[in-house]
């Protein structure tokens, strides 16, 4: 069988299956990266508290995370997360294992690991921030959210974008440890199909090309995103 | 938390520690020595070398590598009779050369970058100053661009170090018996992934904690320059002598 008839769309062909397979890898990867921004975002609020037992939280989880491999993140996800479903389900009376749907555990785990990441990157943008602004914010007397809101998350998203798009990029190939759990991404799509074919090369081949066609875009959107939230700021 | 569990497991996963310290060491290594080869080649005007070296970075720093790792033991598995026929099939048959060589080239194309981002932030004027004084192209590597540039780059490769250290785990993924393999077979059977967590993550935490304090130890020697003058002796010290 010839490269084109084992990946096209024909009736032998692994294109459609290949094709949704991405499509899981970037489900997995922004809702991990969503997941990874509600962490990070209350990591780095924690970090910047006056509180020291929340900075001391904060620093543990972004150092253990970022310390750690990746893979055991998603081991502990994925059979912590099924050990405990089963408990719970044993003193609601159910018995027997149960299991976590692949893909929230791979989102949590993404979402875990990439949230030590954007801790750092969310901070050190809040800390660009001219003191100025916030001081003249509380000075027109605005609440704090309301300040959040109008003056500190705009620009801190602004400062953020360079390091969330390396972040992304991060997430984007990590999600491919999700194939351990079994969920249907791409990579875990090329084992299958080779499996079934015996001819790995071709499948791993075409996964490599697609993540490279999907972080080539993201290398794109987000040098257009950057470019659009600086349009009110002057360079010299 | 069950203690006695607890450092029975530690003990066990020290079993792979071996394993994942040699997997490390060596892919750094040799990703290194093919990193500086790639810098140059990327800073070289010549485009038969600035094309190779900007592809190859490219490519491994774009995919996954856990795909990298697939594609090189399951994927070239496949052309098995050439690769016999060629007489390197004794390499490509064994998970442990197939890793390394996957880590190897994935290290090698994001260390590539530092080094030329590194090379690249050699002020000028240094090199000039060398070039005045009659230098050679090799005497200026040695006593100028290198020490500079080796200074440069080392925060940014102590990083590069510690997610290499984290990618050696994907070893096991390929029957490698390191300490994420042990692991993860701990975890299969017994089902307490919280404990085994805590102490397979001690383990690669205490090694990273450790390659970062030594580059920031080197980091301090290689430069005396930038820290605060010694203090000067008392004056009767002084007048004594």
């Amino acid at each position: 069988m010839t490269y084109l008839e084992l990946m096209g769309f024909g009736p032998t062909g692994w294109g459609p299956a290949m094709l949704r397979a991405a499509g899981m890898t970037v489900v997995v990867a922004v809702l991990g990266f969503l997941a990874g921004a509600v962490f990070g975002s209350l990591a780095a609020w924690a970090k910047l508290s006056r509180v020291r037992p929340l900075r001391w939280l904060a620093d543990g989880y972004t150092t253990l995370l970022r310390g750690v491999p990746d893979l055991l993140v998603i081991y502990l996800f994925y059979f912590g997360g099924s050990a405990a479903l089963s408990a719970v389900a044993r003193m609601l009376g159910g018995q027997g294992f149960v299991g976590v749907p692949a893909l929230l555990t791979g989102a949590l785990a993404l979402g875990a690991i990439s949230g030590a990441y954007q801790a750092e990157v969310y901070r050190g943008a809040f800390l660009a921030l001219a003191r100025g602004e916030l001081e003249a914010a509380r000075a027109v007397g605005m609440p704090p959210a309301l300040m959040f809101r109008r003056i500190v998350a705009p620009q801190v998203l602004r400062y953020a974008i360079p390091g969330l798009g390396n972040v992304w990029q991060l997430v984007l190939k990590e999600s491919a440890l999700i194939s351990v759990t079994g969920l249907v991404e791409l990579l875990r799509q090329s084992q299958i199909g080779s499996g079934s074919t015996r001819e790995p090369f071709p499948f791993y081949l075409t996964a490599a090309a697609l993540y490279l066609a999907i972080t080539t875009v993201s290398t794109y959107g987000f040098g257009w995103l950057e470019t659009r939230s600086m349009r009110g700021v002057r360079r010299a | 938390m069950d203690l006695a569990f607890m450092a029975e497991t530690w003990l066990a996963l020290l079993a792979g520690l071996p394993l994942t310290l040699r997997l490390a060491g060596w892919s750094v290594l040799c990703g290194g020595v093919l990193a500086l080869v790639l810098a140059l080649m990327s800073l070289s005007r010549h485009p038969a070398l600035v094309w190779p070296a900007r592809a190859f970075v490219f490519v491994f720093r774009g995919t996954p590598l856990l795909v990298q790792v697939f594609l090189i033991y399951y994927g070239l598995g496949q052309f098995r009779p050439t690769l016999q026929a060629w007489g390197v099939w004794w390499f490509f048959r064994e998970a442990y050369w197939c890793a390394l060589t996957a880590l190897s080239l994935n290290t090698a194309a994001y260390a590539a970058e530092i080094i030329r981002g590194a090379i690249l932030s050699v002020p000028y004027g240094q090199i000039e100053a060398g070039r005045a004084c009659g230098m050679g192209r090799l005497t200026l590597a040695r006593r100028i661009v290198g020490p500079i540039a080796l200074r440069q780059a080392l925060p940014a490769y102590s990083n590069e170090i510690v997610s290499m250290v984290k990618a050696t785990s994907l070893a096991s993924i390929i029957t490698l018996a390191e300490v994420t393999f042990i692991a993860q077979k701990l975890i299969a059977q017994t089902f307490r992934a919280v404990e085994i967590f805590i102490c397979a993550g001690s383990i690669y935490l205490l090694i990273n904690i450790a390659v970062t304090r030594a580059i920031l130890g080197l980091e301090y020697w290689l430069s005396p320059h930038l820290r605060a003058a010694p203090r000067e002796p008392p004056a009767s010290e002084a007048a004594h002598a």
